[in-house]
């Protein structure tokens, strides 16, 4: 048996001391601004943008609330890419040691890496992205086995945070602004497959028009960027072919 | 304005896709008329065919053949996303895609 070698303790001043600087690019509107910060163990982007902020220029706007991947609020462009900070490790998004930070793609920007998320939400509702009772309480609960095909396909789509990072990665929202974007019609999805909802023929026609889910070009980018590793992608091709069908059943209702 | 991430391999297959449908489109109605000299006679069809033994016309077709096979295979990549729901490494299956269409052209070339 070989003798465990037991590293030295590393404080976190030796760290700091023999740490890289790191060359941080922040866009601040129009114009870069560029911050250097020490490089730090398992540092994620947003403690750097909280260095920066708290350390070197408190009128730096961001946002962020939870650190820990709940919220979907900390969503920014980090090297060209979408991702969420708070569960962004330096280490895994810098090139080098360059970090290029700005506000998310698709939404209009309040102030330096902060957007307004308004649009965003709009679509949910435009989408019909809220559950529909319906007029009449039901009798009874719902029985909703957890191998039943509808509550699979529900599941694959229900944990989507709203951080807004498949919005921002969506080709199609670049090109057409009033496109409704993965997250909406991913919730969509998972709400047309709640067999408890009674808002279903509306919810349809909602994300059936021109800017719904049949703008989709499948670029993928959506399900490769998102950071709950979910396939908006997918939800919206499901709803493409439920779409269909519904078109199918109006057409043999008047026939 | 951020700049958009066009160079996702995603983005490159809908492209591809999109060019060589409107390839597809543009070379119909050329197409069509080629056949319709057949219905004036055979000696109609020979005379069009026989200008289209030069190079140009050659590599024209080569293009496609290409178009044609990368259409159909980007097409095929999108059914199994849409259907199958296959969630796929997309830079290597667009990759493929790409390689099979350039060795389709490339058999048509051996083959002329």
């Amino acid at each position: 048996m070989t003798a465990q070698v037991i590293p030295e303790t590393v404080t976190p001043e030796a760290v700091q001391g023999a740490a890289r600087m790191l060359e941080v690019r922040v866009r601040r509107g129009e114009v870069f601004q560029t911050f250097a910060v020490a490089r730090r163990p398992n540092q994620t982007v947003l403690d750097v943008v909280t260095e920066i902020q708290r350390e070197q220029d408190p009128t730096l706007a961001y946002r962020f609330a939870c650190r820990v991947g709940m919220c979907g609020s900390c969503g920014m462009t980090v090297n060209g890419r979408p991702r969420w900070t708070c569960r962004t490790r330096v280490a895994e998004a810098a090139t080098g040691d360059a970090l290029v930070l700005e506000p998310l793609r698709n939404l209009p920007v309040v102030k330096d890496l902060a957007v307004d998320m308004e649009p965003f939400f709009e679509k949910w509702r435009r989408a019909h992205g809220y559950f529909e009772p319906g007029e009449a309480p039901p009798e009874d609960f719902a029985p909703v086995r957890p191998d039943e095909p509808e509550r699979r396909k529900a599941d694959a789509g229900i944990e989507c945070i709203n951080c807004g990072v498949c919005y921002a990665a969506c080709d199609v929202v670049a090109w057409n602004p009033d496109y409704l974007g993965p997250a909406a019609l991913n919730r969509a999805w998972t709400l047309v497959n709640d067999v408890r909802d009674r808002g279903q023929e509306a919810r349809l026609a909602a994300v059936a028009g021109d800017a719904g889910c049949h703008s989709c070009h499948s670029h993928m980018s959506c399900t490769e960027h998102c950071p709950k590793a979910l396939s908006p992608t997918f939800a919206i091709a499901g709803l493409k072919r439920e779409t269909g069908r519904a078109a199918l059943r109006r057409l043999w209702r008047k026939a | 304005m951020i700049r958009p991430g066009h160079r996702r391999p995603g983005y490159a297959a809908a492209l591809i896709h999109r060019l060589s449908g409107v390839a597809l489109a543009l070379f119909l109605p050329m197409h069509f008329v080629a056949l319709g000299t057949a219905l004036q006679g055979a000696d109609r069809l020979e005379s069009f065919l026989g200008l289209t033994h030069n190079l140009a016309v050659r590599t024209a077709e080569w293009g496609l053949v290409c178009a044609l096979a990368v259409h159909m295979t980007l097409g095929l990549r999108v059914l199994a996303i849409e259907w199958l729901a296959h969630r796929e490494r997309t830079a290597i299956v667009v990759s493929g895609c790409l390689a099979t269409s350039f060795a389709v052209g490339l058999l048509f070339l051996l083959s002329a």
